[in-house]
């Protein structure tokens, strides 16, 4: 197994860390880990230290293609490698598929959980809705029940309305 | 009105007091926000910078929180202003830095302050005395909300708020608490905390954040990791960390003055002895030496003296506040000797430390 920082000595000194349920391991040879302080430093930070091996290794491959370029803002794959951040807030889309693993080492998970602007959550809750009722809709009309299907159509145009209402009310 | 005119003294914020506040001396919770389609103020060029502070600015003070704030571009406050409000760590390290197209507004309670053009368009914090990571979670919720309805954050569903360095995406959360742990120093023990701590997935840094030193035996432990995790849930578990941090450093103070009362005695009364006898003190010998004074504080070594004192010269021999305090401008050895002048002014009055020594305990340290 070769160093991972030097990828040309084998690797001797191995560190696991374990976050939560996530293992992440760090191989290097005695010369890169001594470099980064690892063999003089027990205990001390270590964890940090490895963090941060981790995301750096990502980091210079996250870029994606150097030339790869954010059509909103101009910022290039090359930039991020030196930067560290992004140009806007596009660049997400942009080099989504390069930002993957740099993610993963990064965060607990690649998926957000938590706080939701609440006009979204609004629209988020009323689309939900709306697929509901649009499927009591369908079983209703198969079963002939015209009574119910009168009603669900009425739900689902007031629904429609407060939605449309949302999406012109709420910019500013 | 200016900054310096606005913020109240140093006699007066050392005197804020909140939960734990023996060892947490303060708890902050920070939100990152962007707006949708601008380019990051890193990225963006000066004029642009510019536009989005006009954007924000006004929404920030309408806030209803905001009422009757200090409001300023960063190019309107001077270098001292912007370092005394670093050493009263209300703005960081890297906005102090900045000039035109960045901001600051900050709530008259000092409990609330917006950076505008930090990293991000949006950095906002809330801040407690004590150990309130709750209440200052709440706090800055609301901001949020609030803001959220004047201004158009950048959020996808998948990733969050869209932030300008990965680190900080999802939540754009960064939960932390300020810690006084000289036990564990003394003790030699906190390398093993900050190990514990770590794979925990937190950080612990020093007093003025990332990358800065632990002076004064002061750290700061915060949340890693923003993405996939909600921000109740952040809160909780530092929350859980820090109560026991405080177990730790509570029981290392025990178990010092257990088997090595003469040790503390010595390293608290040397403090003391130089602190009010000194004629040239650096500022971080200071802050080491009024650490371990606050530790004679909390083991009631100084009757009638409380922590306000300790807490307020550990603000105002800073060097920002020491200068601020003398019209012509001081040279850093200059401000070694008026600081050690005014440590030996305030601490005249402050009779020596008295050890409580047990009746029974006979030769002090066990020497089996």
């Amino acid at each position: 197994m070769l160093c991972m920082i030097c990828k040309q000595n084998a690797a001797q000194v191995h560190l696991t860390q374990i976050v939560d349920d996530k293992i992440k391991k760090v191989d290097l040879c005695e010369e890169c880990a001594k470099h980064k302080g690892i063999s003089d430093a027990p205990g001390f930070a270590i964890a940090d230290l490895l963090l941060g091996l981790g995301a750096s290794q990502e980091m210079a491959q996250a870029g994606g293609g150097e030339d790869l370029k954010c059509p909103v803002c101009g910022f290039t794959g090359a930039d991020f490698k030196k930067a560290g951040r992004l140009g806007c807030s596009q660049c997400y889309l942009t080099f989504a598929e390069s930002l993957e693993n740099l993610l993963k080492t990064m965060h607990k998970g690649t998926r957000h959980i938590g706080k939701v602007p609440n006009s979204l959550r609004q629209s988020r809750d009323l689309t939900d809705r709306l697929k509901q009722l649009q499927k009591k809709l369908d079983r209703a009309v198969t079963e002939e029940d015209f009574e119910q299907a009168a009603n669900l159509r009425d739900e689902i145009r007031s629904t429609r309305d407060q939605l449309e209402h949302l999406a012109t009310g709420a910019k500013p | 009105m200016t900054i310096h005119e606005f913020l109240s003294s140093p006699v007066e914020t050392s005197r804020r007091t909140g939960p734990h506040d023996r060892i947490v001396l303060s708890s902050r919770v920070r939100l990152a926000r962007n707006l949708r389609g601008v380019a990051f103020p890193g990225w963006a060029k000066k004029p642009e910078r510019i536009k989005t502070l006009e954007a924000i600015r006004p929404a920030v003070e309408s806030l209803s929180a905001m009422t009757g704030a200090f409001s300023e571009t960063m190019d309107n406050l001077g270098p001292l202003d912007k370092l005394i409000l670093v050493e009263r760590h209300l703005i960081s390290r890297e906005h102090q830095a900045k000039s035109a197209g960045s901001g600051l507004v900050l709530n008259k309670e000092e409990s609330l302050c917006v950076m505008i053009n930090e990293e991000d368009h949006l950095r906002m914090q809330a801040l407690r005395p004590g150990l309130q990571l709750r209440q200052a979670w709440v706090a800055i919720d609301q901001v949020d909300s609030e803001l959220e309805r004047k201004l158009d954050f950048a959020f996808s569903p998948e990733l969050g708020y869209l932030t300008a360095c990965p680190t900080n995406l999802g939540t754009g959360i960064r939960v932390s608490a300020m810690l006084h742990l000289p036990g564990l120093v003394l003790k030699e023990e906190i390398n093993q905390i900050i190990a514990m701590v770590n794979k925990l997935g937190l950080a612990v840094r020093g007093l003025y954040g990332e990358g800065t030193e632990a002076l004064g035996n002061v750290f700061q432990v915060s949340n890693q990791m923003t993405l996939g995790e909600a921000e109740t849930d952040i809160v909780e578990r530092l929350y859980k960390v820090i109560l026991q941090i405080i177990e730790h450093e509570e029981n290392a103070r025990a178990k010092l003055l257990e088997t090595k009362p003469k040790v503390v005695y010595n390293h608290i009364g040397r403090a003391y002895g130089i602190l009010a006898n000194t004629h040239i003190i650096s500022s971080k010998e200071t802050m080491n030496l009024l650490s371990l004074m606050r530790l004679g504080v909390d083991l009631e070594m100084f009757p009638g003296v409380g922590r306000a004192l300790v807490d307020e010269l550990f603000v105002v021999t800073q060097p920002a506040h020491l200068q601020k305090q003398f019209t012509e401008k001081l040279a850093a050895e200059e401000r070694d000797l008026l600081r050690a002048d005014m440590l030996r002014e305030r601490l005249r009055l402050v009779e020596r430390p008295n050890p409580k020594i047990p009746p029974n305990s006979g030769p002090l340290d066990k020497r089996n």
